[in-house]
C-alpha cells in the first residue's frame, strides 16, 4: 500500500463572473453568471514514504487545489484519496496531524506575535510533548539560522525569513509528509539555496516523504527524483526528471571554443548559435553518439575547448507546455 | 483541550495590549451613559405615573450596559474576518483542532480581553462619581456573576455566527452591522428593557439578545430575586446550544463551498 494513493481525483470550482461596467455591476444583482471549472478533471498518482516529488505545471493547472484536497482542505466531487490509510476530508483532524504544508504565498504564523510565540502555540494546537518540542526546536533552529529571528515579530520579518520559519513551524510536530506549494516563490537566490538545502536533508535523512509544486526548474533540477507534470487538471507525464527529457526530445548540446573565429558545419548536427570564437551545436545522441561526434569534428577543426550539456530544464517545460496547449 | 486554551491565551495576551482602545472606548462610554442617563432622567421627572424601574435602577442599568458594552457581539474577530477574505483559512483547515471549537475559543477571547480592560474602569467610575448602585444583596451579585458566564457562553455563540455568514458573504460587514444593531435595540443597551411596553417585552424577552444583557442586569439591580438565576441560566444555555448547533451546520455547509481564495 502506497502512503499516498490517488485516484481519478475530480474537483469543480464555480465562479461567478460579472459583466464589465456599471450595467453589468446592476445586472449581476438581479441574475449571477456562474462557470464552472474543473480545477481537477481525473488526476491519479502513487507515492511511496520517502519520495521527493516534484508537481510542476503551468498557472491554473490544479497544482494547488491538489494540494489543498490531499490536506483535507477541499472536499473533491469525484475519486478517491487515501494517506496513511485516511481519507484526508473526511478524517481531517487525524490527517493533518501527520502532515506539515507550507503555501509559499502565506504564512501561517501568528502576524502580530514574536516567532517563538508562534512556535509555541503550534506545540501546543498539535500537543507536541514539551521534550520533543525543545529537541524539535533546536534542530530547526540550527538548520535555518532562526536564532537571531525568534524573537522577532513576523510582520518584520523579510521574504526569505519568514520562509525559514515558517518551514521551521510546519515541521514542529515532526509530521510525515510535507507539502510544500511554491515554497521559493519571491526569494533572493542565497534564500533559495538555504531552502532547497534544507529540503533535501529532510528528505534524506528524516525520510519525510515532501510533495513541491513550484515554477522555479532549479528547484526540481537540485531536489526532485520524480517529476509529474499536470495541466488543465490532468496529469500530462509522470517519471524521472531523465524520462521527462526524454520525452521532450532528446536533443543534446555541444558547446565548442575554436581556436579562432569560423565555419563549423556536420550532416549529424545543427548549428544553433554562435557567438565569436563559440558555437553550439544541437545533435541527437540516439543518431550519433557524442564521441562519435567529438572525434570527428576535433580532427576536423581547430577546437580549444568542447562541453555536451542537457538543454536547461526552464526550456524542456516551455517546450512542454507548448506541447499540452496545442 | 490544550490547543483551543493555548488559542484562548495568546489571543487574550495580544488584545490586552490594546490599551489605547480601551481608554478611547472609556471615554466614549462615558459620554453614552451620561447622555442616556439624562434622557431618561428628564423623562423621569416629567412623568408622575409610577415607573416599572426606580431612577436609582435605571441609573445603574445604563451603566451596567456601558461598562459592559464590549461583551455584546460586535463585530467579527478581524483576524478570523481577514483569514475568510484572504484565503488564510486554508491554513485554520490544516489544524487539528475541530474549527468550530477554534473559532469559537478566539471569539471567547475576543469577547472578554476588552470587557476586562473596560468594565472595571467603567464600573469604578460610574459608582463613584454618576450614581451607579452597588447590587443589591451578596445573592444577588452571585447570581449576577453566574449569569454573566452564562452571557459569555451565549455571546460567543452569537458572534460565531456573524463570523461564519462571512463565508458567504465576503465583506461581512452587512450582516455585521444588521446583527449590531438588532443586538444593541433588543439586549436593552439602548433603552432598559423594562421601560418597553409591555406588548414589547414578551417579543424581546423572546429573542437570545436579552439573555446577555436584560437578565444578568436585573438580577443586579434586584427586579429578578437571586434565586432567579437558575431560570436565566437555562435560557441562556438553551440559547447557546441552539446557536451552536446552527452555526456548525452553518460552517461545515461554508466549508464544503469553500473556494480558498488567492489560489
Amino acid at each position: 500500500m502506497p502512503q499516498i494513493l490517488v485516484e481519478n481525483l475530480v474537483k469543480t470550482f464555480r465562479v461567478s463572473e460579472r459583466r464589465a461596467g456599471a450595467w453589468g455591476a446592476l445586472r449581476g444583482l438581479v441574475h449571477r453568471r456562474t462557470r464552472e471549472v474543473r480545477a481537477l478533471d481525473g488526476i491519479s498518482f502513487a507515492l511511496e514514504a520517502g519520495e521527493l516529488v516534484g508537481y510542476i505545471g503551468p498557472n491554473g493547472a490544479g497544482k494547488s487545489t491538489t494540494v489543498k484536497v490531499l490536506g483535507g482542505i477541499l472536499v473533491p466531487e469525484g475519486g478517491r484519496c487515501e494517506i496513511m490509510g485516511r481519507v484526508p476530508w473526511k478524517q481531517r483532524v487525524q490527517h493533518v496531524a501527520h502532515i506539515g504544508v507550507v503555501f509559499g504565498q502565506r504564512t501561517q504564523l501568528w502576524w502580530d506575535l514574536p516567532v517563538i510565540e508562534s512556535f509555541e502555540l503550534l506545540r501546543d494546537i498539535y500537543r507536541v510533548p514539551a521534550d520533543r518540542y525543545a529537541a524539535m526546536k533546536e534542530e530547526l533552529t540550527a538548520l535555518l539560522e532562526l536564532a537571531p529571528l525568534l524573537d522577532v515579530p513576523v510582520r518584520q520579518l523579510s521574504l526569505g525569513q519568514r520562509m525559514r520559519c515558517d518551514l521551521a513551524a510546519s515541521l514542529l510536530h515532526a509530521p510525515l509528509i510535507l507539502f510544500l506549494d511554491e515554497p521559493t516563490i519571491g526569494l533572493d537566490a542565497i534564500s533559495k539555496l538555504a531552502v532547497r538545502d534544507f529540503i533535501k536533508r529532510l528528505n534524506r535523512e528524516r525520510g519525510t516523504t515532501v510533495i513541491l509544486t513550484t515554477h522555479d526548474m532549479d528547484d526540481i533540477e537540485a531536489l526532485c527524483s520524480r517529476v509529474i507534470v499536470i495541466n488543465e487538471g490532468r496529469i500530462f507525464s509522470d517519471g524521472t526528471l531523465a524520462d521527462l527529457r526524454r520525452a521532450v526530445g532528446s536533443r543534446r548540446r555541444l558547446v565548442i571554443d575554436l581556436e579562432e573565429e569560423g565555419e563549423i558545419a556536420d550532416h549529424e548536427a545543427t548549428v544553433e548559435s554562435r557567438e565569436g570564437s563559440r558555437v553550439t551545436l544541437e545533435f541527437d545522441p540516439e543518431r550519433v553518439p557524442a564521441a562519435a561526434l567529438i572525434s570527428r569534428l576535433t580532427a576536423r577543426y581547430p577546437v580549444r575547448d568542447l562541453f555536451v550539456e542537457n538543454p536547461p530544464i526552464e526550456e524542456i517545460i516551455a517546450r512542454l507546455y507548448a506541447e499540452v496547449r496545442a | 483541550m490544550k490547543g483551543y486554551l493555548a488559542t484562548v491565551r495568546a489571543r487574550f495576551l495580544l488584545l490586552l495590549q490594546y490599551r489605547a482602545a480601551a481608554l478611547a472606548g472609556l471615554f466614549t462610554q462615558t459620554f453614552f451613559g451620561l447622555v442616556m442617563v439624562m434622557v431618561y432622567g428628564a423623562f423621569y421627572r416629567s412623568s408622575t405615573a409610577p415607573q416599572p424601574m426606580s431612577y436609582a435602577q435605571m441609573v445603574t442599568y445604563v451603566w451596567l450596559g456601558q461598562s459592559l458594552f464590549q461583551l455584546l457581539p460586535w463585530g467579527v474577530d478581524g483576524e478570523i474576518a481577514a483569514l475568510i477574505r484572504g484565503g488564510n483559512v486554508a491554513y485554520e483547515l490544516l489544524r487539528p483542532l475541530d474549527l468550530y471549537g477554534y473559532w469559537y475559543a478566539r471569539t471567547m477571547a475576543q469577547r472578554t480581553a476588552p470587557t476586562l480592560l473596560r468594565a472595571a474602569p467603567m464600573a469604578a467610575i460610574a459608582l463613584l462619581f454618576f450614581g451607579m448602585r452597588p447590587p443589591e444583596s451578596l445573592a444577588g451579585a452571585a447570581a449576577f456573576v453566574a449569569a454573566l458566564a452564562g452571557a459569555l457562553l451565549l455571546t460567543c455563540a452569537l458572534n460565531m455566527i456573524m463570523t461564519i455568514s462571512m463565508m458567504w458573504t465576503l465583506a461581512g460587514e452587512g450582516v455585521m452591522y444588521f446583527i449590531g444593531v438588532v443586538a444593541m435595540f433588543c439586549s436593552g443597551i439602548i433603552l432598559p428593557l423594562p421601560l418597553f411596553p409591555d406588548w414589547a417585552q414578551a417579543a424581546l424577552r423572546a429573542l437570545p439578545f436579552s439573555a446577555v444583557y436584560d437578565a444578568p442586569f436585573r438580577l443586579y439591580i434586584g427586579m429578578l430575586p437571586p434565586e432567579a438565576v437558575a431560570g436565566v441560566l437555562a435560557r441562556q444555555l438553551a440559547w447557546t446550544v441552539a446557536l451552536v448547533l446552527f452555526g456548525r451546520f452553518l460552517l461545515a455547509r461554508g466549508c464544503r463551498r469553500l473556494v480558498v481564495q488567492g489560489g
